[in-house]
């Protein structure tokens, strides 16, 4: 794959606390093609987040990468010195964050916020800057931007304000975009018209997205792949409308679940029983399974690992031919194996 | 925003109308000015005629109007123990504590947020918790106490710097000034350090919490995200955002150096506002205490009244603006 823009390989990160390691990411790999939009989802703590902030180079102390690597295009970027590391963040990858009301600096012009970001990374003079400043504006579909370039952040409503973050994550045209959690913090009407206009850029400029979000219908719009994440781990990985449709991983199958059916359809909101473990305390063998409907002998002893499966990646035991007599065979899903389950009790 | 400086305005005016009527009120209740001024064996007569020559016989509330006919125009009437009018006493005073203050506020201004950011950018460096280790010293210990302390050491032991007084003064009009001659800027060395020590120990810790804080923001994460070098980073869209919540503080705490230089003015034996008004106070010189009461309060108003006026020119959400509609 020549085409491979963000390649994870088995990557790990620790935060160091008081109160022992934290594992937030335990051997998690995946990669992104150019114009490929990547879909992460898992519940709150799953460490999507820390996976974009390592990917990006901006892991909050304590933490820090204990193993694996990043590749940007091929390039390694997880050991660059900062200052390298520095001119690959805005240059070659764009982040948008959750909350665009606290993303920009309130005392600062948008335009001398952009005019900085594209300076810092181009060699274009203030006033093509400026210039080019004012095309990103159009772009992500700021009305009059040459007028409204000289407002300041509270001067936008919150739509508005991320789209200025989208220009700013774009001004020197990255080849990957980390977008984390961009319309959560958003008001339900505008949501989409940004998770549109991030799609549309990623197409028109063949840029790789990863976008994190707790919004599975958003998911299902957007997302050519999409990685079920949970306790650090990825469960499932694979095209999104088989994982959507269906998910082959139990914990995946509940998450999907937990998914409103738009056909005004009864809403069928399976609840997974209990919670994710803490990331000190995680169970041996598979992290999911005191949770698990279909936990059997070695999912508390061995880890499952990421086994290819009908184009999925999927770790979890009932995939694996070694499981012997729990191994779902060719053609059969986990809701078939769960009919089979009631027949034979 | 014009709105926003005439409220702060009007604020003023009322806070120094109170602090007048305070001052004013002293004359009634402090000592008997006339059995200060004149002597044991003056006549009855030669007292009444004084009392009307002061005032004194007026109506309670029509004297307040005339004390503040008065102050407006920088009349505090005579002062009981010298005999000579309050705002000649206070105008040969005044360039000694203005100078002081002035100096000792830039002082502890510079070295404060210079300090403060320092300890804020390398917080875990050897440096930096010395830094805040001395600071933790300059809280907690008296003003008077420092000032000695440095006496000892400059003055006594090494004799580098003198320990009171203002050296050779140059008149510039009426006012004098130290700052033109060596002995005159020897002498101010060590009370501007006593002086300002305090203050800037107290900006230093503020701006470090406070920048401390301002790194946490998203926008400083966004902007390190967007691959912005980090000296941009800590001085263009921290240090800004920092100084929003010191200059309150830092403002009024300068305002009060004005105050606190009574100690320092009495320790140094300087020449200023605050030794002739621990004279006046001594003496019962209601006059001069009042009219040091209201100078202290009008130089908070104006302190209290840049800071409105810095937060204005810092902070553009208080300038007022539009709304792009969704
Ligand atoms: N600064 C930090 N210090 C300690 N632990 C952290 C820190 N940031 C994240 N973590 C840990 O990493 C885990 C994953 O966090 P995160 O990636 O933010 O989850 P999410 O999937 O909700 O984005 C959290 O459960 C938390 O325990
Ligand atoms: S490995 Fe076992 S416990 Fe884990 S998800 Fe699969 S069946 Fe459940
Ligand atoms: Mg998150």
């Amino acid at each position: 794959m020549t085409d491979t823009v963000l390649s994870v390989r088995d990557l790990r990160v620790e935060f160091h606390t008081r109160r022992g390691v934290l594992k937030a990411i335990d051997g998690v790999s995946f990669d992104i093609a150019k114009g490929e939009v990547l879909g992460v989802v898992g519940e709150s703590g799953a460490g999507k987040s820390v996976t974009g902030s390592a990917v990006i180079g901006l892991i909050d102390p304590p933490g820090r990468i204990a193993g694996g690597e990043i590749l940007l295009s091929g390039q390694r970027i997880d050991n660059l010195p900062p200052e390298q590391m520095r001119k690959v963040r805005g240059k070659r990858i764009g982040m948008i964050f959750q909350d665009p009301l606290t993303s920009l600096n309130p005392l600062y012009r948008i335009s001398e916020q952009l005019i900085e970001t594209i300076t810092t990374h181009t060699d274009l003079s203030p006033s093509q800057a400026r210039t080019r400043a004012i095309e990103l504006l159009a772009e992500v579909g700021i009305p009059a931007p040459d007028r409204r370039i000289d407002s300041y952040p509270h001067e936008f409503s919150g739509g508005m304000r991320q789209r200025v973050v989208i220009a700013l994550a774009l001004c020197a045209e990255p080849e990957l975009i980390i977008a984390d959690e961009p319309t959560t913090a958003l008001d339900v009407s505008v949501q989409a018209q940004i998770i549109t206009l991030l799609k549309r850029l990623g197409r028109e400029h063949g840029t790789a997205i990863m976008l994190v979000t707790h919004d599975m219908g958003v998911i299902a719009e957007t997302a050519d792949r999409v990685a079920v994440m949970y306790a650090g781990r990825v469960a499932e990985i694979g095209p999104v409308h088989d994982v959507v449709r269906n998910p082959l991983h139990p914990y995946a199958e509940g998450l999907m679940g937990a998914i409103p059916t738009l056909a005004g359809e009864e809403a069928r909101l399976v609840q997974i029983p209990g919670s994710m473990p803490r990331l000190t305390r995680i169970p041996p063998g598979c992290a999911f399974n005191p949770r698990c409907g279909y936990r059997f002998g070695r999912c508390t002893v061995d880890r499952p690992d990421p086994l290819p499966w009908r184009g999925h990646k999927v770790a979890c035991h009932l995939y694996d031919p070694a499981s012997g007599p729990h191994f779902l065979g060719e053609g059969r899903t986990l809701a078939a194996a769960e009919k089979h389950e009631e027949a034979t009790a | 925003m014009i709105a926003y400086i005439l409220r702060s305005l009007a604020q003023g005016v009322l806070v120094l109308l109170v602090v007048a009527f305070i001052a004013f009120s002293m004359f009634r209740f402090v000592g008997d000015p006339v059995a200060n001024m004149v002597g044991q064996e003056a006549s009855l007569q030669d007292r009444q005629e004084l009392r009307e020559r002061l005032g004194l016989e007026r109506p309670f509330p029509m004297q307040f109007v005339i004390f503040i006919g008065n102050a407006v125009q920088g009349d505090f009437g005579i002062s009981y123990r010298q005999a000579r009018p309050v705002s000649d006493l206070m105008r040969e005073r005044l360039p000694a504590t203005l100078e002081l203050a002035m100096l000792s506020a830039l002082f502890a201004t510079v070295a404060g947020v210079g300090l403060g950011v320092y300890a804020a950018i390398r917080r875990d460096g050897f440096l930096a918790n010395t830094v805040m280790t001395v600071s933790l010293v300059g809280v907690s210990l008296p003003t008077f106490l420092i000032g000695i302390g440095l006496i000892y050491i400059f003055a006594v032991e090494l004799r580098w710097l003198p320990s009171f007084g203002r050296g050779q003064t140059v008149a510039i009009g009426w006012w004098t000034t130290g700052l033109l001659t060596e002995s005159g800027l020897k002498s101010l060395v060590l009370p501007v350090l006593t002086l300002g020590f305090f203050q800037l120990t107290l900006i230093m810790r503020l701006v470090r919490s406070e920048m401390l804080e301002v790194m946490r923001a998203d926008f400083i994460r966004f902007a390190r995200a967007r691959g912005i070098p980090e000296r941009t980073i800590e001085f263009r869209h921290a240090l800004r955002n920092t100084l929003i919540p010191v200059v309150t503080i830092a403002g009024l705490q300068l305002g009060s150096i004005i105050a606190f230089a009574i100690v320092t003015e009495t320790v140094f034996q300087w020449p200023g506002l605050g030794s002739l008004f621990v004279q006046a106070v001594q003496f019962a010189d209601v006059p001069v205490m009042a009219a040091y009461l209201v100078f202290v309060a009008t130089v908070f108003v104006i302190m209290n009244l840049l800071v409105d006026i810095t937060y204005v020119v810092l902070d553009p959400r208080l300038r007022g603006g539009r709304t792009l509609a969704k």
